[in-house]
């Protein structure tokens, strides 16, 4: 828990919109000077209610939007993202494998053999059974497909990994299964997370640490039991009171 | 996946229709290496009603309609195939590309697609043959296809649109995969559903527009035939060999009919998978 995998000091930005030609542009500030770590081996909650910019703040940890002020520092290569929502997140006109391939090959510093070797043993992992191996996502269930998009962003072997909301749009019982798996390979692979997600519970049986977003600024941060047992600022006892 | 109301199960219509445009095509295909009957030879006799020998009967210089009709249809099958293809290249290329980007090219190309659509399409291959000068059948597919791009564009470029921002895409991005894999490996496939009832109606509108220039005599001319050429012969002795009209009349029916099938079936299909 000392050596940071991400950094983002001092963070602020947000949206420019963009006239016809792009010649008109107003500035809507979305994230307000947001600093925080995201250390090696843990899972960091992130929560806060839609619209205080956790998918904006998540858009710039991957480098698709500019923060107007401060830095993102990675020490990681290549983090990876996995979505809230299963369906749009595979291709739907190829097969659970072809998915899990398909980094790989976009990488291509291994030969058919080898890519195949890889991604035979992460579907094992994210014990995807071997019948759903060849099925398009159409074919797959929401508990399925999440573990699919869950090797596909594990097969270049990050370090560090965003998961926006990954189990909200699942039933109860397969979110319990998910979260059970990705405690499971922070652990096997020694990964980190920024586990972004609405509901409290869910992030207090899985992260160590927390962050706490109200309007784009983060208004409370700590280690999970003290923010739960102790919350200091109101917003956080008012989400508290509203989870329980 | 609810049942749709129409009790005709679009794997049907996509059988007949295959099945259909299948004979025409093995016919075609036979025809441009063997006819009965030479179909510029003229000493069969002028204006015979079909009989067994010429199913079709023969024309005003003697010539075997039935030998004719074949080839001629030749000519039509590849004029419109080559226009789809002119047409559906042209159209994905520029409708991935403004789909994908986005920003000011797309507004400008789309404002002048928008502009061309207001046009009647004949009306605009009417102008690029006179340009081109009429007279081959070269200037045709040019005019024809030419013409048919703005249609495909607008197709492929609403589909691209919806899709690049799906998360599959983003995704993509993130491991690294280049644009030009984006386009081709990931969104172009997804574009199938769309895109191959398109290509149908593209082939059949450019059978029709064909068969329409060259009945109204700025589409393909002598020594070259096809089926709407043959069609104007035709209505000027339509009393003394009506039979002459009907058959090719009935050859355009049949082959439009017959893609026509394929192309609601897959249409049908995709409404299903919707």
């Amino acid at each position: 828990m000392k050596e940071p995998v991400l950094e983002v000091r001092h963070v602020s930005g947000g949206y420019r919109e963009s006239g016809v030609l792009g010649t008109r542009k107003r500035y809507q500030e979305v994230i307000q000077d947001v600093d925080f770590c995201v250390y090696h081996g843990e899972i960091l909650g992130l929560v806060g209610e839609s619209g205080t910019g956790k998918t904006t703040l998540t858009r710039m940890i991957l480098g698709m939007l500019k923060p107007e002020s401060g830095e993102i520092i990675h020490h990681t290569k290549r983090p990876q993202i996995i979505f809230q929502d299963p369906y749009s997140s595979l291709n739907p006109v190829y097969t659970a494998e072809w998915a899990v391939e398909e980094p790989l090959r976009v990488f291509g510093k291994y030969d058919a053999k080898e890519r195949k070797r890889r991604v035979y043993e992460m579907l094992e992992r994210v014990k995807l059974p071997r019948e759903c191996w060849n099925a398009k996502p159409d074919d797959l269930s929401g508990g399925q497909r999440q573990r699919v998009c869950i090797a596909a962003a594990l097969i270049q072997r990050p370090r560090f990994l965003i998961a926006d909301e990954p189990v909200s749009a699942l039933d109860v019982t397969i979110q319990a299964k998910i979260l059970d798996l990705i405690k499971e390979l922070r652990d096997d692979l020694d990964l980190s997370f920024l586990f972004i997600s609405h509901d409290l519970n869910v992030v207090y049986q899985l992260c160590d640490r927390v962050l706490v977003m109200k309007s784009g600024r983060i208004v409370e941060q700590g280690d999970i039991e003290e923010v739960y047992n102790n919350p200091k600022s109101e917003y956080t006892k008012k989400l508290l009171e509203a989870s329980l | 996946m609810t049942k749709k109301d129409s009790s005709i199960d679009p794997k049907s219509f996509l059988i007949v229709g295959a099945v259909i445009t299948l004979l025409l095509v093995l016919v075609i295909i036979v025809g441009m290496f063997w006819t009965p009957y030479s179909p510029t030879a003229m000493k069969y006799g002028r204006f015979q009603s079909p009989s067994w020998n010429h199913i079709f009967g023969t024309d005003n210089f003697g010539r075997d309609i039935f030998s004719r009709i074949v080839k001629g249809a030749g000519n039509t099958l590849v004029i419109a195939l080559s226009t789809v293809i002119i047409g559906a290249a042209g159209g994905i290329l520029i409708g991935s590309l403004t789909g994908y980007f986005g920003g000011a090219v797309d507004v400008v190309l789309m404002r002048v697609n928008d502009a061309l659509t207001a046009f009647p399409s004949f009306l605009l291959a009417l102008l690029i043959v006179s340009l081109v000068g009429p007279g081959s059948k070269y200037s045709v597919v040019l005019a024809l296809g030419l013409v048919f791009i703005p249609s495909f564009a607008r197709v492929t470029r609403s589909e691209f649109a919806s899709l690049r921002s799906r998360n599959f895409v983003t995704g993509a991005r993130l491991t690294g995969a280049g644009h030009a894999r984006i386009i081709f490996v990931y969104l172009l496939p997804n574009t199938g559903r769309v895109l191959l009832p398109a290509l149908t109606i593209g082939f059949n509108n450019a059978v029709l527009a064909e068969a329409s220039m060259s009945f109204l005599g700025i589409g393909v001319t002598p020594p070259d035939s096809s089926l709407g050429y043959m069609l104007s012969e035709a209505q000027s002795m339509v009393s003394i060999a009506p039979w002459y009209a009907l058959s090719t009349g009935l050859s355009i029916v049949l082959l439009v009919f017959g893609v026509g099938l394929i192309g609601e079936g897959l249409q049908a299909r995709a409404k299903e998978v919707d």
